[in-house]
This record gives C-alpha cells, structure tokens and sequence, in this order.
C-alpha cells in the first residue's frame, strides 16, 4: 500500500456523508424497528379494538372521536390526538435520547472524529437523521391509521372540527398539513432528546429524561393554577395541528406551535452542539 | 520539512490529577517512535491530545504544522490511528463499518478498503459483523481503519495488547512493513520487546512527565562502561576497585563502572592481589531496566535517574 507523499482530500466530506450513514446506522439496529414497529403495531391495535367494540362508541374526550366509525379519515386523527400522550414522545426519544449518547458509550464517536469531518457536521448530520426518523415514524403511524380506518369504514367525507364537511380529497389533504404542524412538537422533542443524549452521554438516561420532560410539561398543563403557561408549553401544541382541520383554517395555534416549538428546540439544539463540538471525547 | 508531530508544554489536568504534564514530543519523518510507559502514565491522554479529541490545558500539538484545535479536522489529513482499543459498530460487517468511515474520509478512501482488508489478512472475514470478531481482528480492522486515510503518520495506542502471541508478531510485523513504506509512526506501548524491536527513537513518560526522549540507541549506549564483576573475594575486591573506578554492590556480585583501561587495570591489581576473578562482563542496561529505573526512580531535573546494577 503505497502511503506516502498523499493529497489532501480535493473534495471533503461533508454533513451528507454524515446524514447517509446516520441513516444506514438507524437501519441497521433493531431499536429502530422497535419504534417503526410500534408505529404499526399502535393504529392498528386501535382500530381492531373499535371493531371489537360492538357498543358503537369511540374513545372519550377526543376530537374527531365521534366520527371514527364515520370515515377512515377521523381514525388517524383519532390516533394523532392520544399519540400525543406519551406514546409518539417515547419513540422520538428512543432514537434522538440515543443517538449521540451510545456513540460516546460505545467509544465509536472517537472512531468518527479522527476522520475527515468536522464536529459540527457529526452532530448536524445526526439530528437531521433523528429528525428524518420522527417524521418517518409519524408518517407511518398517521399512514396505517389511515390505511386501515379507510379499509374499515372507507374513504367517505369527513366533518371538520367547525362542523362542515370536506370531501375525500380534501380530508387526505388535511390530514397531511395535520402531520405536518405535527412535526413541530415532534421535533421539539426530539431536539430536547438531543441535548440530553448529549450531556448525559448516557442512553437510557436520555430517553427516560426525554420521556420525563414531555410528561412534565403535560402535567403543568394540567393543573389549573398554571394555565397562564398553558399556551407555551411542548404538549399544548401537540394540538395545533386540529386548526388546520377547521373550516377556515385556524392558523394562530400553527403559528405559535411554530415559535414555541422552536424555543424549546433551538436552544437545545444549540446548547448540545457547542457541547458537542467542545467536549473531550474519552469514551471508549 | 514540518515534523510529523511536534507537542510543546502539553498539560492536561482532571481535577486535582495532572494527567499529563508539560510534554514536549518531536516526531520526525520517518521515524518509527516509541512512546513508552506504564499504565496510568499519560501516554493515551496525549495521543487523544494529538489527535484532538481532548482539549489540552496548556500547550499545543501540531501534526505536520496544523493544531487539530485550530484547523480541526483538517488537521489530521494524513494522519490515522486509534487510542485505546479500536471500536467499530458491532452490528455492521467489518467492510460496511470500512465503508462508514471511508464515506467520512472521502478522497480515494472507499477505493483502498480491498487493499487494506488484505493487507491486515481480514478480506475472508469481511463480511461478517464485527460483534463476532475477536479482539486481535478488531484491532486489524483499527489498522484498515487506518491505511484508509493513506497516513504519512500513524498513531498507534498499544496495539498489540490483548493479542496472543501470534496476533502479536502478526501485528509487529504489520507495523514494520507500514515503517519500512514510510509510514511515520508513534506506537504507545509498556511492551519493551516490542519497543526495542521496532522503534528506533523513543519517548518514556512516567507519571504525565517524559523522562527521557531521543534514540534508543543512544539511551542504550550511555549505560555503556559498566562491568559486572564477580571474584573469589568481593569485599577485597571491592576495595582495591574503587581505586580504578566507581563500585557497587549487586546480588551475586559487584558492578564496577569505569572505561575499558580501567577494567584492565583492575583486572591485573586483582590477579597481583591474588583475589581470582571469576566473571568481568561488560553489560549495557537493557531498555527494561532503564524502563523501571526511570518510571520507578526518583526524577532528576525531569529527567529520571539512570541507575544500572
């Protein structure tokens, strides 16, 4: 192997090469097919226990519960609404609380930053790999809801939270923007799975911390003394989507799911990178 | 030409731990250089300094010129290795872990995975995910890992630990085909053999502090001029030899230091004094003893006192 007088790299890696094999990595762990899993696994549980149900109710206090045996289009809103509670939280976590801290844990980031890429595009390229698993798995949730609930009682009309009826078409539309503005808590909590992945450099302490915090703040929202915080905090707006199912759309809860989201994710995504890139890295 | 690697004043503290404690490293090309040590002395805390996964409190590290703190990853264009034992993903094959980090190194490194995988005898194995590998074939896929980047200068922290006796002359002799294609090398080791088998200059870092660094053969020769000495009466002898020279006393014997005209010397005065000289050998330390004289030894001005028996 010839080995001396070498060339410097014409073309460097960059946060792409990075984001690739992030991905490859997330595909090839079984935790990865854990939380896909469950994202299958969740809606159709739900929707076998309606059918299973011969009282002809749907589930209590929900928005769009009344009309789940109405059309498949209320089914994965249905199941955005309770996935709020813990559930799609805890399959955020399970991949953004993991993704720095196993690294350092198993000695492997020493590995990747003695090569031709700098720290910022590790950790830029591993957040926008956890950000692609949260959408991933929410689109996956919302499609076999979906998928399913239309299978069960079909692709009909679906009344909107104002109480007028939109067509097919525009209920698959809908639901889409829906997942969307979804995505901002989402990926709020995944930015806070981030940080703590990342200062804890410790796995299960970053998901359960995760998982933690995102009960916290729905407890806070609970309690009826503190509702003055009631419209900043993460588990209000993972109600922010139901304005885009209103006729015509509600878009001031989408606004400020969009900046309150991003206060809790910037900072923290902020605050694990300059971590991140100023840590001494001597696991492993 | 811009050394290879050149550490001034490197200083790290955890607490009250200085870890590492002003150390000064000059590598030049070409040489294959041991940095030498026991456990707890430093020795991987500097290499994760050079290669800059630890930010130094004092000091500062170049490779070829370029502080890894300053240029960043930059810094270690041409520059491989591994501190402590390699780690790979155990769920990937050993050549997708092999593509993984070549996609992180860009250039030609995907190009050379083939050639690496044969040239540390892992081609037959590569398909195979690592969680399977033994610790020698890790630590041979932490050499592919290595030839990847094509390095001008290669840091190896212990490579051969753990290995068993083949996997240690495989890996010996792996090295020395990497030196003699001008590969420059700095092997962290606390194995003497194999120190003195490969390396031509060497640093010994006791306690975070170098206490010796140049050639080893240099260090090897100033321990030249010293005899054993053993005869029918020691404590006579003893005597009449410190006329000639500086004497000591050894198990089984004596150690007198002087040049080759007083060795002679003593040797007549012996014979006229009718005390029977049963063994005058010449002896230079071996790297071991200067080893444990430095490390285990009281420091001298920083550089530990050479004591051979």
């Amino acid at each position: 192997m010839s080995a001396v007088a070498v060339p410097l790299p014409a073309r460097r890696p960059g946060v792409g090469a990075v984001y690739r094999w992030e991905l490859r990595k997330l595909l090839a762990q079984k935790r990865t097919y854990i939380g896909l899993g469950s994202a299958v696994a969740v809606p159709l549980i739900f929707v076998i226990a309606l059918v299973a149900d011969s009282s002809g109710d749907g589930p209590d206090g929900l928005p769009f519960a009344s009309y789940v045996r109405d059309t498949g289009f209320a089914v994965p809103l249905v199941c955005l609404a309770f996935g709020a509670f813990w559930f799609l939280p805890l399959i955020t976590a399970l991949v953004a609380g993991d993704i720095v801290a196993t690294e350092d844990h198993n000695g492997t980031l020493k590995t990747i930053l003695t090569r031709s890429v700098e720290r910022w595009q590790v950790f830029a390229g591993k957040v926008l790999a956890a950000l692609t698993y949260t959408a991933v798995i929410l689109v996956t949730y919302v499609g076999i809801a979906l998928v399913a609930g239309g299978l069960i009682w079909g692709f009909d009309p679906l009344t909107t939270l104002s109480g007028t009826t939109v067509t097919p078409g525009r209920a698959l539309l809908l639901t889409g923007a829906g997942t969307l503005a979804y995505l901002l808590p989402m990926s709020a909590i995944a930015g806070i799975g981030i940080l703590l992945s990342t200062i804890t450099r410790n796995s299960a302490a970053a998901v359960v911390g995760t998982l933690m915090v995102s009960i916290f703040v729905q407890i806070i929202g609970s309690i009826s003394a503190l509702d003055a915080f009631d419209p900043y905090l993460l588990s209000t707006q993972f109600n922010a989507w139901q304005g885009i199912l209103r006729e015509p759309t509600d878009w001031a809860p989408i606004v400020r799911s969009a900046w309150v989201c991003a206060l809790y994710a910037l900072p923290a995504a902020f605050w694990a990178l300059t971590v991140f890139v100023r840590r001494d890295v001597t696991g492993g | 030409m811009t050394a290879p690697i050149e550490a001034r004043g490197l200083v790290k503290r955890y607490g009250e731990i200085t870890a590492v404690d002003h150390v000064d490293l000059t590598v030049t090309a070409g040489d294959v250089y041991g940095y030498l040590g026991p456990n707890g002395a430093g020795k991987t805390t500097s290499l994760r300094m050079l290669l800059g996964l630890i930010r130094p409190d004092e000091g500062s590290a170049k490779l070829f010129g370029r502080d890894p703190l300053l240029k960043g990853a930059r810094a270690l264009d041409g520059v491989a290795g591994f501190v402590e034992a390699p780690r790979f993903y155990p769920y990937l094959s050993g050549r997708k872990n092999l593509e993984l980090v070549a996609a992180l190194d860009g250039g030609g490194a995907a190009g050379r995975i083939g050639e690496a995988l044969d040239t540390v005898d892992l081609a037959d194995r590569a398909k195979h995910k690592v969680g399977g590998y033994s610790h020698g074939m890790r630590q041979r896929l932490g050499i592919a890992g290595a030839l990847l980047r094509a390095p001008r200068l290669l840091l190896l922290d212990e490579p051969t630990t753990g290995l068993d006796p083949a996997g240690m002359r495989d890996m010996r002799a792996l090295i020395r085909r990497l030196a003699d294609q001008g590969i420059t090398v700095l092997l962290s080791s606390h194995v003497m053999a194999e120190v003195e088998e490969l390396c031509d200059r060497v640093a010994i870092i006791g306690s975070g502090r170098v206490l010796y660094e140049g050639a080893l053969d240099e260090l090897i020769a100033s321990t030249a001029g010293r005899y054993e000495l053993r005869t029918t009466d020691d404590v006579y002898a003893a005597e009449i030899a410190s006329r000639y020279g500086e004497i000591a006393e050894i198990p089984g014997g004596l150690s007198f230091r002087g040049d080759e005209r007083a060795a002679a010397e003593l040797s007549v005065a012996l014979g006229l004094a009718r005390v029977g000289i049963t063994a005058l050998v010449p002896r230079t330390a071996t790297l071991e003893e200067l080893f444990f004289s430095m490390t285990e030894g009281p420091s001298m001005n920083g550089h530990a006192k050479v004591v051979v028996q």
